[in-house]
C-alpha cells in the first residue's frame, strides 16, 4: 500500500508539472498540434500497417482528452516524429514513459518485469501493457486499468493457469489467481468490494516486483512482516499466540514469518480467532481437578498429550473457535461442538454422506463422530503406531461397535454376521494381526475411512459396480484380468447378476485361494449361477473326486481360469481350440487333441446333445433292471422250497457233526493230502 | 477209507485259490470303485479316507484289477491245460458232461426248477454244474471283459484317445460304472443267496474254500452227478478227508468277512440310490 501511495504521489507531481508546462512555453514551438494529429487519427476507419499487420490507428479525441495526459501534446511522447511532414513516417519508436516518469522507470528496470524486458523476453510486460496508451486514467478512477478491483485480473492476464508466462517462465506458485480469489484478501476485494483489501500490488509492489529470495523484495522473509504490517499495523499486539511482539522483527529466523502460517495466495477460511494463546486456556485447564459444574466431567487437559499429537502446531482456539478473548473466561462464549471439517473440509463432506454421518445428522446418539475414532486432544496420524487409526488398530476400533452384540452389530440388517470374528480369521485379518503386515486390507481399505456406506448405495465402495476397483486398489493385476473377462459388465451385456470379487471370495471370510476349503467351495460358488453345468461336472471323475473332498483334480478354475475367464471362442481363452490341449496337459502331460474331446460336462440325460451317452446309460440300466428282475424273481420263487429242503439237510448235517465229533474224540484225524484233483 | 469216504472233493485247489483271490480283488475293486461312484454320500467320503484318499484308493483299485486279470488269465491257461490233458479238443471240453456251456439238460432243469418252485413237480436232479452256477460263471466272464476293457481305457485315457475320440471315455465311464453296479449287485444279492443265504445253506457254505462236500449232502444236492460218478466207478477217486476244525473255522471267518463286506456294500448302494440319489 505504501508503494501504491508513493506511485500515485509521483504521478500527481508529474501531472502538475505537465499542467504548468503549456503556460510556460509558447504554442508556436510545436511543429504539429494535437488537432493536426487528430485530424487523421480521430477517424474510426483509419487503418495502417504496424509490424506488417493492418491495424486500426484510431485515437478517440474524447478518450485522450479525458486521460491524465490530455494536456500533453502528442509529440511530447511521440518525440521521434516531431517535425515530420504529414502524414508522418510509418515506423516510429514505442513511447518511452521513463522520459517523464524517470523515478518509476528506475524501479521498473530493477524489477523482474524490467529485467526480462531488458533481456528481450517477448512476454515481459511494459508500461503500456498495464497502464494503457492514450486512455490512461488516474488510479483512483474506477475506469482506470490499474484500479484496485482490476488489479488481480490485470496481473492474472499473465499469472493464471494456462498462460504462456505460467507455463514457460519459472513461477514458483501455482493457481495464483484462483487461490487469491478464495483467500480472505480476495474475498474482501472481490466479493465485499473492499478496495482497501490487499491486491497483488499491495504485497508485490507495483513497479519493483522482486523474487522473495531477493532481500530487497517486499515479500522477502525479512520484509514480509513490514509489508503485511502496512495494513495489519497492530497485528503484533493482538497476535499473541504466535509472537510476543518484540521478537518478530528482530529475530526473523527464530520467529515464524507471516507466510509460514498464512500461506501466500492460499485459502484461509479457517478462522483464527482474536488472539487466544494456549497458555490462556491452560491457566484453568492445567488444573487436574477442574470439572464441569453440570456433570462433574473432568476438564483437565494434558497439554503434553496435545503437543505430542498430530495437532501439535494447532492452537486451542483454532478448534475451540468460539472463544472470545475479551471475556474474562474466554470459553464462556462456546456453544457448539468442535467442527473438524472447518479444516478437514473434504473429509467432513465424505463423512456427511456416510452411514455414520447420516446417523449423526439424525442426532442418533450411537452415531460415531470424529472423536470416537480419532480421539480428542491426543489425535494422531494414522501412520503413528499409537494411533487409534493405525492399520493394526483399525479392526479393534471398528469392533467397538461392530463386534457381535455391540450397538452397530445389533442394528445391522445386512447378511454379514460375526464380521470381526470372520475378518480376524480371514487372510486379511491374519496378514494384519498375525503377520503384522500393515499394508494388508483393514476395514477402511474396503469400506473407506470416512465414506462408508451400505453396499446397496451405488456410491459405496462396496457396491457391486465398485467392488472390483476397490479390491483392485491392492490387487490391481487381478482387477486388470477381471475387467477383460466374461464376468465383467464391460464384456458381458446381460440382465443377470454378474459375479464380483466377493461373490466367490466372500466379504469378511476371505481365505487364501490355495487352501483346500476354498478350492472345494469354489465349485459351489460357480454352481450358484452355472447350476446345470456344475451338476454335470459332478457326474465326471473330476467332479466326483472333488466331491469326496480332494483337490488334486481339475476344478472349475483349473480349466476355465479364475479371473481371466473368457468365452471359448476367444483365442486367448484357456479352452479355445488353440489352448485346450495345453490346458489338459497341465495335469495329463501326454494329452492329445482327441483326449481334449472328452466331454467334461456331459450328461446322459440329453438324447439330442449326447445320444451316445444317453443310449449307453439306458442300455446299461435296461440290462441291470432285466438281469436283477429275472434273478430276484427266481430267488423269491425258490425260497419256500428251500425251507423244505433245509429240514432234509439238517438231518444229514447232524449225522455229519456226530461222526466228526467221534473222529475228533478218537484222535484219528489223518492229515493226508487231497487226492484225485484234476 | 471208511472215514474218508464221507467227503467228496468238489473244487480243485487251483480253483479255490483263484476264487479266494477273486473275492479279495473283487471286494477291493467294489469298495474303492463305489466310493468314487457314490462320492456324494457320507459313507463314500469315509471309505475314501480309510483307503488313504482318492489317489491311494485309485492305486488299490488298479492293483486289485491286475490281480483279477491274473486270475482270469490263469483260469484261461488252466482251461487250455484241462483241454490238452483230459479232453483233447475244445469241442469235447465244451460238449462234455461237466462243461460250463449251457446244454439241453440245463433248459430241462430250469423248467423243472420252476415247476418244483410252484409245487408242480419234484426237485430236478441237478448235475455237476447247475444252470444258475453256469449263469454266474458267464456273468463273471462277461463282466471281466466289459469292466476290464472299459477300465483300461480309463486307466490309460491318453493312449486310447490316440485311436478313439474323447467322448469314448464318457461312454466307457458309464459302461464301467453301471456294469460294476450290476456285478456287485448280482454277486452280493443273487450269488450270495444262491450259495449261502438260501435257507438250506444258511448262513454260510464254505465248500468254495474247503472244496469238500459231505457225501450224504452231495447225494441229495447233485443226484445226477452222484449217479454218473457211481456208474463210471470214479466216485472213489473224489473221496477226500475233511480239513481239521481250526482250518474250517478260519475259512468260515474269511467267508463271513467277505459276506459282511458284500452286504455292507449292498446296503450302502441301496441307501445311496434311495435317499441321496442325484
Amino acid at each position: 500500500m505504501n508503494d501504491l501511495m508513493k506511485t500515485s504521489h509521483i504521478d500527481l507531481k508529474i501531472i502538475l508539472t505537465l499542467l504548468l508546462l503549456p503556460l510556460l512555453t509558447s504554442a508556436s514551438l510545436f511543429a504539429q498540434e494535437n488537432g493536426d494529429c487528430l485530424m487523421c487519427h480521430d477517424d474510426r476507419d483509419l487503418k495502417g500497417k504496424v509490424n506488417g499487420r493492418t491495424r486500426s490507428l484510431f485515437i478517440s479525441s474524447n478518450t485522450f482528452n479525458s486521460s491524465v495526459h490530455a494536456d500533453l501534446e502528442c509529440t511530447d511522447c511521440h518525440e521521434d516524429i516531431d517535425g515530420d511532414d504529414l502524414p508522418h513516417r510509418e515506423v516510429f519508436n514505442i513511447v518511452e514513459c521513463g522520459n517523464c516518469h524517470d523515478d518509476v522507470m528506475e524501479l521498473y528496470k530493477d524489477c523482474l518485469h524490467g529485467k526480462a524486458k531488458a533481456k528481450g523476453d517477448p512476454l515481459a510486460p511494459i508500461c503500456q501493457d498495464c497502464h494503457g496508451k492514450h486512455d490512461i486514467l488516474p488510479v483512483a478512477d474506477p475506469y482506470s486499468a490499474v484500479e484496485p478491483m482490476k488489479i488481480p485480473f490485470l496481473c492474472g492476464k499473465c499469472h493464471r493457469e494456462g498462460t504462456r508466462v505460467q507455463l514457460q517462465r519459472n513461477i514458483p506458485q501455482d493457481r495464483i489467481l484462483e487461490n487469491y480469489s478464495q483467500s480472505i484478501h480476495g474475498e474482501g476485494l472481490l466479493s465485499k468490494g473492499l478496495i482497501v483489501s490487499a491486491t497483488c500490488v499491495s504485497c508485490h509492489s507495483a513497479h519493483r516486483i522482486l523474487p522473495h529470495t531477493d532481500p530487497r523484495s517486499t515479500i522477502s522473509r525479512k520484509n514480509i512482516a513490514s509489508t503485511c504490517a502496512v495494513c495489519h499495523a497492530e497485528i503484533e499486539s493482538v497476535h499473541r499466540k504466535i509472537i510476543r511482539g518484540e521478537l518478530w522483527e528482530k529475530q526473523e529466523h527464530i520467529i515464524p514469518a507471516c507466510v509460514d502460517c498464512h500461506q501466500p495466495h492460499e485459502i484461509r477460511s479457517a478462522f483464527y480467532d482474536y488472539g487466544m494463546a494456549d497458555r490462556d486456556c491452560l491457566e484453568c485447564h492445567e488444573n487436574q481437578n477442574l470439572v464441569t459444574t453440570e456433570d462433574g466431567r473432568s476438564l483437565f487437559i494434558n497439554y503434553n498429550e496435545l503437543k505430542s499429537s498430530k495437532h501439535n502446531t494447532i492452537a486451542c482456539s483454532q478448534c475451540h473457535s468460539e472463544v472470545n478473548v475479551s471475556k474474562l473466561r474466554p470459553c464462556e462464549t462456546i456453544v457448539s461442538k468442535i467442527d473438524c471439517s472447518s479444516c478437514h473440509a473434504r473429509v467432513g463432506e465424505d463423512y456427511s454422506k456416510s452411514t455414520h454421518g447420516m446417523l449423526a445428522a439424525r442426532l442418533d446418539e450411537n452415531a460415531p463422530t470424529c472423536k470416537e475414532c480419532h480421539g480428542t486432544h491426543n489425535t494422531m496420524g494414522r501412520l503413528d503406531p499409537n494411533s487409534l487409526t493405525f492399520a493394526i488398530n483399525i479392526p479393534t476400533l471398528c469392533a467397538k461397535c461392530h463386534r457381535e452384540g455391540e450397538l452397530a452389530a445389533i442394528r445391522n440388517e445386512g447378511s454379514e454376521i460375526d464380521i470381526i470374528q470372520h475378518y480376524t480369521e480371514s487372510i486379511h485379518g491374519k496378514g494384519l494381526l498375525k503377520s503384522g503386515l500393515t499394508v494388508t486390507a483393514t476395514c477402511t481399505n474396503c469400506h473407506t475411512a470416512h465414506r462408508e456406506m451400505p453396499g446397496k448405495n451405488p456410491e459405496s465402495s462396496i457396491h457391486p459396480t465398485n467392488i472390483s476397483s476397490t479390491c483392485g486398489n491392492c490387487h490391481y493385476g487381478i482387477q486388470e484380468q477381471f475387467v477383460r473377462s466374461i464376468h465383467s459388465p464391460s464384456v458381458s451385456d446381460t440382465d443377470k447378476e454378474l459375479p464380483v470379487c466377493n461373490g466367490c471370495h466372500t466379504a469378511h471370510t476371505i481365505r487364501r485361494a490355495d487352501t483346500e476349503g476354498f478350492k472345494l467351495e469354489i465349485m459351489n460358488q460357480c454352481g450358484r449361477c452355472h447350476e446345470e453345468i456344475a451338476k454335470t461336472y459332478f457326474d465326471t471323475y473330476h467332479g466326483k473326486v472333488s466331491q469326496l473332498g480332494y483337490t488334486k483334480t481339475a476344478k472349475c478354475y483349473d480349466c476355465h481360469g479364475a479371473h481371466n475367464i473368457l468365452p471359448t471362442i476367444n483365442p486367448d481363452s484357456k479352452l479355445s481350440r488353440q489352448n485346450v490341449v495345453e490346458t489338459c496337459r497341465t495335469c495329463h502331460p501326454s494329452a492329445n487333441r482327441q483326449f481334449a474331446g472328452y466331454l467334461t460336462h456331459a450328461t446322459h440325460h440329453d438324447p439330442d446333445k449326447y445320444p451316445f451317452l444317453f443310449w449307453a446309460f439306458w442300455g446299461m440300466t435296461g440290462l441291470l433292471v432285466f438281469t436283477f428282475f429275472i434273478s430276484w424273481v427266481h430267488t423269491l420263487l425258490w425260497l419256500p422250497r428251500s425251507f423244505e429242503w433245509r429240514k432234509k439237510l439238517k438231518a444229514i448235517h447232524t449225522a455229519e457233526d456226530e461222526i466228526n465229533s467221534d473222529l475228533t474224540d478218537g484222535n484219528n484225524v489223518n492229515e493226508s493230502s487231497e487226492q484225485g484233483e484234476s | 477209507m471208511n472215514m474218508k469216504s464221507k467227503y467228496v472233493l468238489r473244487f480243485t485247489r487251483l480253483n479255490r485259490i483263484l476264487h479266494v483271490l477273486m473275492i479279495i480283488s473283487f471286494l477291493i475293486l467294489s469298495l474303492t470303485g463305489m466310493s468314487l461312484k457314490f462320492s456324494y454320500t457320507g459313507w463314500a467320503k469315509v471309505l475314501s479316507h480309510i483307503f488313504g484318499g482318492f489317489e491311494s484308493a485309485g492305486y488299490l483299485h488298479r492293483i486289485a484289477a491286475v490281480i483279477m486279470i491274473i486270475v482270469f488269465v490263469t483260469h484261461l491257461v488252466d482251461l487250455v491245460r484241462l483241454k490238452r490233458k483230459e479232453f483233447g479238443t475244445w469241442k469235447a471240453l465244451m460238449l462234455g458232461t461237466n462243461s460250463m456251456i449251457f446244454n439241453k439238460k440245463d433248459l430241462q432243469d430250469f423248467i423243472g426248477s420252476l415247476k418244483w418252485f410252484i409245487g408242480k413237480g419234484p426237485r430236478p436232479e441237478y448235475g455237476r454244474w447247475t444252470y444258475w452256477e453256469k449263469f454266474d460263471y458267464f456273468a463273471v466272464f462277461w463282466g471281466m471283459l466289459i469292466i476290464g476293457s472299459t477300465g483300461l481305457t480309463l486307466w490309460f485315457p491318453e493312449f486310447f484317445t490316440i485311436f478313439f475320440p474323447g467322448w469314448i471315455l464318457n461312454v466307457t465311464t458309464i459302461i464301467h460304472s453301471d456294469e460294476a453296479l450290476l456285478a456287485t449287485g448280482f454277486i452280493f444279492t443273487v450269488h450270495f443267496f444262491n450259495t449261502h443265504l438260501r435257507p438250506e445253506k444258511f448262513p454260510i457254505d464254505i465248500v468254495i474254500f474247503s472244496g469238500r462236500v459231505y457225501l450224504e449232502e452231495f447225494k441229495l444236492d447233485r443226484p445226477d452227478e452222484y449217479k454218473k460218478l457211481v456208474e463210471s466207478g470214479e466216485l472213489e477217486k473224489y473221496f477226500v478227508e475233511q480239513y481239521p476244525p481250526v482250518v474250517l473255522r478260519a475259512m468260515k471267518i474269511f467267508g463271513w468277512a467277505a459276506l459282511i463286506s458284500g452286504f455292507s456294500i449292498v446296503i450302502w448302494i441301496i441307501y445311496a440310490m434311495i435317499f441321496v440319489y442325484r
